[in-house]
């Protein structure tokens, strides 16, 4: 199944992923306030990575997405996640308590913005481990790196 | 005109519950794959649209609202887009459709 699907399938995938990316992003950042989190958010939004390549095929998303810039992109959340957890450490506090940096800097509703931040880069990790796995599942030897 | 409203929202999530119950009959008592497939997919679509439309109706204007406007509109793209995908790849597969006579599956 490597050519590319019916006109119909291209045209609405066309039209959904930009849709489900900001749902995704919507999903995350609500995180905080309500249902939802960095981990389903990464995960709607590898969703429209996959929907993208049920409906373009592999090798189309691979050109757009590599596996270079996936591998950023884990390190780079979790690094996120980890240097805003060991921040907490800074001002006497445990690790992930953002109660200490607030009470140290005195900016109001600062815990707010650091579990938005932790947020994102546990959203930015997830959808780029779970595009990987897709990736490995989807080709067929020989082409992944 | 609150209770008028009620009674439109009472009449479309009905309307959209016996969609629903006919996809389900569809879904037992067809005999092949794309039958059922062809029931589950039309009268789910007009079903949870029509549930969702009694829900508008039920909210009033309000966020709410909105969202399950925007929910209607991705149901209607994308659910018969599934189907098209799902009945497509069965297709160029070798699924055979049903004829008369046939044993049923």
């Amino acid at each position: 199944m490597t050519e590319t699907e019916s006109v119909v399938i291209r045209t609405v995938a066309r039209i959904a992923v930009p849709f489900i990316q900001v749902f995704a992003l919507y999903v995350i950042v609500h995180g905080a306030l309500g249902a939802g989190g960095g981990f389903q958010g990464g995960v709607v939004f590898a969703a429209s990575f996959i929907l993208m390549i049920i409906a373009f095929g592999l090798p189309c998303v691979r050109q757009r997405v590599s596996t270079r810039w996936l591998m950023i992109c884990s390190v780079l959340g979790i690094t996120i996640y980890a240097g805003i957890g060991l921040l907490c450490l800074l001002p006497a506090g445990n690790y992930l308590e953002y109660g200490a940096i607030e009470a140290a800097l005195g900016i109001p509703h600062l815990h707010g913005y650091l579990i938005d931040a932790v947020e994102v880069g546990i959203g930015i990790t997830v959808m780029a481990v779970m595009t990987s796995i897709i990736y490995d599942m989807a080709d067929k030897g020989g082409e992944s790196s | 005109m609150l209770n008028l409203l009620n009674t439109l929202a009472s009449i479309c999530i009905i309307i959209g519950l016996f969609f629903m119950v006919v996809a389900a009959i569809g879904l037992v008592r067809f005999p092949d794959f794309y039958s059922r497939a062809h029931a589950c997919g039309k009268c789910d679509t007009l079903g949870e649209g029509m549930m969702l439309l009694g829900f508008i109706l039920y909210e009033g204007a309000s966020l709410v609202s909105v969202k399950l406007l925007l929910l209607i509109i991705f149901i209607f793209v994308t659910s018969p887009t599934a189907l098209h995908a799902i009945m497509h790849f069965a297709y160029t597969s070798g699924v055979k459709p049903w004829k008369k006579g046939d044993a049923r599956e």
